[in-house]
């Protein structure tokens, strides 16, 4: 069933779409990242301009985030405070990654750059979560209680100055490190062109020892914000976001976050990290593979000069 | 994918063909294609298609006609814009791109319907000094300082073009329906671009090359399509707030319909 794409101009089969976004979405609301590192090289895999890819990607990433982070906000799953104070820091972040994208982009070769970031944060993040992951199940499995987090062990992150409480959360840090994270997670979310998600959940569990299952709600939260900035950004610059395109991944998202949001509940904390770091690095490993395996074909036509 | 066929057919070429056969003078022979429609409307549905033009011969030889010696190209050639080729090299294992070669006057589309195989048309020579086939299409490179790549690159043009189909090629999808009527089927690439197109004619005789028509044919987007791309394009704010609401929207509206908990 062809559908043609306004922005885009092209035909494409809406089942495709329908599927992709769906599968996308059971991810989304099952480990709490907007799935932008999964969908953006979907598009681009089915033919999708990269430039509408990015764009769309971002958009259809608001509503599969939306849908997901409503069901935490019912089973209270969402720290609103510690969201808030990412966000802040992310908004800076991303007008910063702005600026580094035009100025990669001026060096030439930006595509390159984009695909070794990917591999080297996906690859390191993804690699780090399953090892760690892996070792806790192995623990639990062994009859050793689950570690649990040790009062006064605290690293160096949690010695550092402003102090703020986050309740949802179980948490005491200095605003500090948040508001750093967000705005690094930012910074690459622009030049990736991705919510950031799948950097925030580890992130978040490792660095700041946020409970994992507020993890996932907050992570959410904060993607919204960050996919809709992108959005909007995206339109009034390059007017390559197909609202078509979107709405049909949407609609495949949604209802994909809300079974993934059901799975995810089910899962115990060490697993749904062990099967989040196995995704992130099947990406990489498969973008690794475009970057070293000799392409199917060297040539390549770009539309101008 | 469903193919629809759409019909052009020539009413003007219809008066014509009834005039022609009245006056079997000892005339040239010519060709004429008609439009039935000037606009091709893309609407939401379109997933690629056939396109269906009617034309005739002018004056045509009986004779030669019997002994099938007649011959029709016909070419639906897409709006003309700048292309970059580029090349990928491995650099310390990675393939990075490399040389770039840009052209100039590429047409987007080029879609080639004959009556016979082109090798037994015409020769060539005569395809070249045409400009006619994928092959053999006028295509400029921007920079001449490179001769040697710049064959290379040429090729890889219209190899990638007919990989993605917008180049493509039917043989024996123009056929004669009397001596002189003959209707020819092109194909319009999912992706076929937005802008005037121009349907070309091409008639040989004894493998040489006779006389050549050539009419305009606009693609566009139809009205909801082509307002979104309006809307995107003029007010590009407002489009991305307005995207941003409807993901919002599906959202929430998703969080109720799929509730899983």
């Amino acid at each position: 069933m062809g559908i043609y794409l306004p922005i885009a101009e092209m035909s494409v089969n809406i089942l495709v779409l329908l599927a992709m976004g769906g599968a996308v979405g059971f991810l989304s609301g099952m480990f709490g990242v907007g799935g932008g590192f999964l969908i953006t090289p979907l598009l681009i895999f089915y033919n999708i301009p990269p430039a509408i890819a990015v764009a769309t990607g971002a958009n259809q990433v608001i509503a599969s985030s939306f849908s997901g982070a409503l069901a935490h906000i019912k089973r209270g799953t969402l720290d609103f405070k510690l969201g808030t104070v990412l966000l802040l820091g992310g908004v800076a972040g991303s007008t910063l990654g702005i600026l580094v994208f035009s100025w990669l982009r001026s060096l030439g070769q930006l595509d390159l750059i984009i695909s070794l970031t990917y591999v080297v944060f996906l690859g390191t993040v993804g690699g780090l979560m399953l090892v760690e992951s892996v070792n806790a199940i192995r623990r639990s499995r062994g009859g050793a209680p689950p570690a649990l987090k040790k009062a006064g062990h605290h690293n160096w992150i949690h010695r550092m100055p402003l102090k703020m409480r986050f309740r949802a959360s179980k948490l005491f840090v200095s605003v500090i490190p948040v508001l750093g994270l967000g705005a690094g997670i930012g910074l690459l979310s622009s030049i990736m062109g991705v919510g950031g998600g799948f950097i925030m959940v580890p992130a978040l569990i490792y660095l700041l020892k946020v409970p994992t299952n507020v993890v996932v709600g907050t992570s959410l939260f904060q993607i919204i914000f960050v996919a809709a900035y992108t959005t909007i950004v995206h339109a009034t610059t390059n007017q390559t976001v197909d609202i078509v395109l979107a709405f049909i991944l949407m609609i495949g998202g949604v209802a994909g976050a809300q079974y993934g949001a059901k799975v995810g509940q089910r899962l115990k904390g060490e697993q749904l990290r062990a099967l989040l770091g196995l995704l992130v690095l099947a990406v990489a490993v498969r973008l690794a593979f475009d970057l070293f395996l000799p392409p199917p074909n060297v040539y390549s036509l770009v539309p101008g000069l | 994918m469903t193919v629809l066929r759409r019909t052009l057919l020539s009413i003007a070429a219809m008066a014509w063909l009834a005039a022609g056969a009245m006056a079997q003078s000892a005339n040239p022979e010519g060709i004429q294609i008609g439009l039935s429609t000037d606009v091709i409307r893309i609407t939401t549905d379109f997933a690629g298609e056939d396109l269906t033009i009617f034309g005739s011969l002018e004056n045509p030889d009986v004779l030669t006609a019997r002994q099938s010696r007649y011959d029709v190209v016909v070419v639906l050639e897409g709006p003309a814009r700048p292309v970059t080729v580029r090349r990928k090299d491995r650099i310390l294992g990675i393939w990075i791109n490399t040389l770039q070669e840009g052209f100039v006057g590429v047409p987007e589309s080029y879609s080639i319907a004959t009556t016979r195989m082109p090798q037994d048309i015409t020769d060539p020579n005569s395809y070249r000094q045409l400009a006619l086939g994928i092959d053999y299409l006028h295509v400029q490179p921007v920079d001449r300082e490179r001769p040697e790549t710049l064959a290379e690159f040429t090729a890889a043009l219209r190899e990638r073009k007919r990989a993605s189909g917008l180049y493509s090629e039917r043989i024996g999808g123009v056929q004669f329906l009397s001596t002189s009527l003959f209707r020819a089927t092109l194909s319009l690439a999912p992706n076929v671009p937005i802008g005037t197109h121009k349907a070309r004619a091409f008639l040989f005789k004894n493998g040489l090359f006779v006389k050549e028509t050539s009419a305009q044919l606009a693609i566009v987007k139809s009205g909801f399509e082509q307002t979104l791309y309006r809307l995107s394009t003029d007010h590009g704010f407002f489009f991305g707030i307005c995207a941003v609401v409807l993901a919002i929207v599906t959202g929430w509206l998703g969080r109720i319909i799929f509730k899983r908990d």
